[in-house]
C-alpha cells in the first residue's frame, strides 16, 4: 500500500507560467466584457481569463474535452471557481473569440459570471445523491438559469447578485447569505417512526437531544421515541442522528426562499438571508413556480435599486414593507421569527414608510 | 423509437444552460450505475422524494473519513447503483488544475467508478460521484499513487479552501493557496480521523469581498486585510475622472464611514485613512487607481454556520489582525487552542459557535487566552446582569 496522509497536490504544480512568473504582483483588473478579465502585473505581463458555466455535475469525458480546450489554447492548465465555473486563462489576447466560440461549441457552456451578473448557482447533491433532501438540486438550478441565463451573459443588474440552493436545512452548501437562496424544507414532523428497527438502529438519548426543541420523547411502550407534533419546526436534524425518524414526505416537502444575504464587506457588512416566500410546493421536472417566483425578484430588485446596491441594500433603503409591495409576495406571520431572532426583528421605532 | 424510461428528465435537456441529464447520459452509455441513476432519478421525480438509504459506513484502510456511503433504497429496481458511493478527493488550492493532473484522476475514476463527477461540492472537494464497495480501496490507492488524497468528511477539521487570491488578483492580502495547503499538510491527521464533536471548517479569503464565502460558512474564516492606508494613484483617479467616471457618486458618496472626499479643485482623492474600515468598495470600482495597503494580514472570524441546529451565524471578529506569513505558527497556536477548549467541551453536533454561545465569549476568550476588545463587538451590552 502506498504512503497515505500525502495531502492534495502541491497547488505550485497547478500553476500556469506566467502566474508563477506575477505571484502577488497583480497590480489591477477590468472587466473587458461579461465573463473576460484582464489582470494587468507589477511586470507589464498580462492575463486574460474567460469564465463560462457548467452545471457542476460532469461527466469525465466533459472534463477530457475541457482539458483538451486548455491545452489547445491554455498551455494545459485551468481553474475552476467556487461557483462550478471554468476558467480558461490566456496570454494572448487576440485568442479570446476562437477560445470562447469552441467553449460554445465543443461544451456548449455559456461564457459570463463576472461583475453585475447572476452568476452560476451554489448547490448541493439533491435527489441524485443525498439521503436528506426535501427538494432535488440539480433539476431546479438547470431550470432557474435556463430563464435567466441572459443575467449571466450580460451585466444588466445594478449589482451582483448570488443565487444559491440547500436541498435541505442541514444546507451543506451554507447558502444563508445569498442574494436569493432557494432551500428545501420539510412542512411535517417525521412520521411513520420505525419502532422495530429503532433500538438497532438510534440511540434514544443522542435522538431526543438531536432535538434543538426538546420534542421528541421517549415511548416506553415501543421502546422508541415520539415526537411532540406542535413543538416540531421540521429542521431534519433527529433524521440525520437517527434513520428511524424519517421525514421526507411528497407533499409536506418543498421549497423556500430568502433573500437580502451577502458575504462581500463592500459598502455594508455581510448579511444573513430572510424569509421571503415560506412555501412552494415541489413541481418537478421544471418547478415553474420556483422559476417565477425566483424571475420576479430579480426583475423587481432590478428595476429599484440603484447602482451598487446589492439586494439587501436596495431593502435596506426602501425597506421591508416595500420589499413585499413591490415583489406582490404576501407578508404572513411565518415571515415573523419566533425562534432565536424572535424579539430582535421586531420594529422598536415609530419610523414607518407611509 | 422506443419510449423513453426517463420523459421529465429528458424535460432537462433543453434549454440554453447546461445539462447535467446530458452529463449523466455520457456516462449511461457504457456503466449501469449512469443509466441507473437516471432510472432511480427519474423515479423520484415521480415520488417527490429522495431514493437514497439513510448513511452507511464505507471506507478506506486507516482512514476515518473521505468517503460518503450511499445505497439505493430499491437496489433490486437500480441494481447499477444499489452500491453508490463518493470520493471527496481533496483540490489543490483554489482549484488550478493542469491538465495532466486531472485526466489522470479521469482515468481512475473512468476505471473505477461512474465516470460522474462534481466540480466542485460544496465543501470545495473534487467529488468522484458513485462507485461499488469493491472498488473503494484499490480507487483509492490508485489516487494516492497518482498523487491525489483525500478530503473530509463527518466529524473532522474538513477540507480546506481558498479563493484565487494572489495567483490572480490585485486585492490578495494574504497568500490564501499556500496557507490552504500548509494548514491542510500540517493538519492531515485531523483531516482523514475523526477526533471531535463534529466538524470544523476553515476558508480563506484574500480580502474583505470574501470570495471564499468563509464568514458564512467556516467556524474558522480567514480574511485578508491591511493596516496602513489604501494606496492612491491620483494619476489614474483623475483618469477615471476625466473619462466621465461619477467619482462622488458612485465611491465617494457610499463610503460607508465617510472616509473619501473628492477635491474638485484640486483633482485629488483624499482619504481618511483612521475612517476607512477596509470595505473594499472604492477599490472595488475604481481598480486601476486605488490598490491594498503594503503592510498585509489577516482578521480572524469565529462561528460561522449554516442554519442547523440553532439558526446561522456569521463569523464574529475574534482577532482584528494578524501577520500570516509561513510558516503560520501563530494561527496554529490559535487554532490549537481552540480545538482543545471546543473537544473538552462541546455535545454531539455542536459547532464551535453555539457552544461559545452556550457558555459563553467569556470562557471561550480564556480558554483561548485573547483579553477582549470592542472590535469584537458591534456594541455594548445594553442590560444589568453583568457580573
Amino acid at each position: 500500500m502506498a504512503e497515505t496522509d500525502i495531502g492534495p497536490p502541491n497547488y505550485k504544480d497547478m500553476l500556469p507560467p506566467i502566474i508563477k512568473k506575477n505571484y502577488f504582483q497583480w497590480k489591477s483588473h477590468e472587466i473587458l466584457r461579461p465573463g473576460v478579465y484582464k489582470h494587468t502585473a507589477e511586470s507589464g505581463d498580462e492575463i486574460f481569463t474567460v469564465r463560462a458555466g457548467s452545471p457542476r455535475l460532469l461527466a469525465v469525458d466533459t472534463i477530457r474535452d475541457i482539458c483538451d480546450i486548455a491545452d489547445k489554447y491554455c498551455d494545459g492548465f485551468l481553474r475552476f471557481t467556487s461557483r462550478h465555473n471554468v476558467e480558461f486563462m490566456l496570454t494572448d489576447e487576440s485568442k479570446i473569440e476562437a477560445l470562447s466560440a469552441e467553449i460554445g461549441q465543443k461544451l456548449g457552456f455559456p461564457v459570463g459570471g463576472t461583475g453585475k451578473t447572476i452568476s452560476n448557482i451554489h448547490h448541493t447533491q439533491g435527489w441524485i445523491h443525498c439521503h436528506t433532501p426535501a427538494t432535488d438540486a440539480s433539476g431546479i438550478v438547470k431550470a432557474v438559469m435556463d430563464e435567466l441565463q441572459d443575467y449571466f451573459t450580460e451585466e444588466k443588474l445594478p449589482a451582483k447578485l448570488r443565487i444559491s440552493l440547500a436541498c435541505c436545512t442541514n444546507m451543506c452548501g451554507a447558502i444563508h447569505c445569498s442574494d436569493i437562496a432557494i432551500v428545501g424544507i420539510h412542512t411535517r414532523p417525521p412520521h411513520n417512526i420505525d419502532d422495530k428497527n429503532f433500538a438497532t438502529w438510534c440511540e434514544t438519548p443522542t435522538t431526543m437531544a438531536s432535538c434543538p426543541t426538546g420534542a421528541i420523547k421517549r415511548n416506553a411502550e415501543t421502546n422508541s421515541v415520539r415526537i411532540q407534533e406542535d413543538k416540531c419546526m421540521y429542521c431534519g436534524n433527529c433524521y440525520t442522528v437517527c434513520a428511524a425518524m424519517p421525514i421526507a414526505d411528497k407533499e409536506a416537502d418543498g421549497i423556500a426562499i430568502f433573500v437580502g444575504g451577502k458575504l462581500s464587506n463592500s459598502i455594508s457588512p455581510p448579511r444573513l438571508s430572510r424569509l421571503a416566500i415560506p412555501f412552494i410546493p415541489n413541481n418537478p421536472p421544471r418547478w415553474p413556480e420556483v422559476v417565477d417566483a425566483v424571475r420576479n425578484i430579480v426583475e423587481v430588485y432590478a428595476k429599484h435599486a440603484r447602482q451598487d446596491e446589492r439586494m439587501v441594500d436596495w431593502i435596506d433603503r426602501v425597506g421591508w414593507p416595500a420589499f413585499f409591495k413591490l415583489t406582490g409576495i404576501p407578508f404572513t406571520e411565518k415571515h415573523i421569527d419566533d425562534f432565536i431572532g424572535a424579539s430582535a426583528t421586531m420594529r422598536t421605532t415609530t419610523q414607518v414608510r407611509p | 423509437m422506443p419510449e423513453s424510461e426517463t420523459p421529465q428528465l429528458d424535460e432537462l435537456e433543453k434549454g440554453p444552460w447546461p445539462s447535467f441529464v446530458k452529463e449523466i447520459k455520457k456516462t449511461a452509455k457504457t456503466k449501469a450505475a449512469g443509466k441507473d441513476l437516471l432510472r432511480q432519478l427519474e423515479r423520484s421525480y415521480t415520488d417527490g422524494v429522495t431514493h437514497w438509504k439513510h448513511g452507511g459506513v464505507v471506507g478506506v484502510k486507516g482512514y476515518g473519513s473521505g468517503v460518503i456511503g450511499r445505497y439505493s433504497d430499491s437496489p433490486e429496481e437500480f441494481p447499477g447503483v444499489a452500491h453508490f458511493h463518493t470520493f471527496r478527493v481533496n483540490e489543490p488550492s483554489a482549484w488550478f488544475y493542469n491538465t495532466k493532473a486531472l485526466r489522470t484522476v479521469c482515468d481512475i475514476w473512468d476505471k473505477y467508478g461512474s465516470g460522474l463527477t462534481n466540480l466542485h461540492g460544496a465543501t470545495g472537494d473534487l467529488i468522484l460521484l458513485g462507485t461499488v464497495g469493491e472498488n473503494i480501496q484499490p480507487c483509492f490507492d490508485e489516487l494516492i499513487s497518482a498523487g491525489w488524497d483525500l478530503g473530509g468528511s463527518a466529524a473532522v477539521l474538513r477540507t480546506i479552501s481558498c479563493c484565487v487570491g494572489p495567483a490572480r488578483c490585485d486585492n490578495a492580502c494574504i497568500d490564501t493557496l499556500d496557507l490552504c495547503y500548509d494548514l491542510t499538510q500540517t493538519y492531515q491527521n485531523y483531516i482523514h480521523r475523526p477526533h471531535w464533536a463534529y466538524k470544523f471548517k476553515i476558508k480563506i479569503s484574500g480580502c474583505p469581498n470574501d470570495a471564499a464565502a468563509s464568514i458564512g460558512r467556516s467556524d474558522l474564516s480567514i480574511i485578508g486585510v491591511w493596516r496602513d492606508a489604501l494606496r492612491i494613484d491620483q494619476d489614474a483617479v483623475r483618469e477615471y475622472v476625466n473619462n466621465g467616471f461619477d467619482i462622488n457618486k458612485v465611491v465617494v458618496s457610499k463610503c460607508p464611514t465617510e472616509a473619501l472626499e473628492w477635491d474638485e479643485k484640486e483633482k485629488k482623492l483624499i482619504l481618511r485613512d483612521e475612517d476607512c474600515v477596509r470595505c473594499l468598495h472604492c477599490i472595488n470600482r475604481m481598480p486601476k487607481a486605488l490598490r491594498v495597503g503594503k503592510d498585509r494580514g489577516a482578521r480572524l472570524m469565529i462561528g460561522g454556520k449554516a442554519p442547523l441546529i440553532k439558526g446561522p451565524r456569521l463569523g464574529w471578529c475574534v482577532i482584528p489582525f494578524m501577520k500570516m506569513e509561513p510558516p503560520y505558527t501563530e494561527l496554529k497556536e490559535f487554532l490549537e487552542k481552540v480545538w482543545d477548549w471546543w473537544d473538552e467541551n462541546a455535545r454531539t453536533r455542536e459547532r464551535v459557535g453555539e457552544l461559545i454561545e452556550r457558555l459563553g465569549v467569556k470562557e471561550f476568550l480564556k480558554a483561548v487566552d485573547l483579553e477582549p476588545t470592542p472590535e469584537m463587538v458591534f456594541q455594548p451590552r445594553d442590560n444589568t446582569f453583568i457580573f
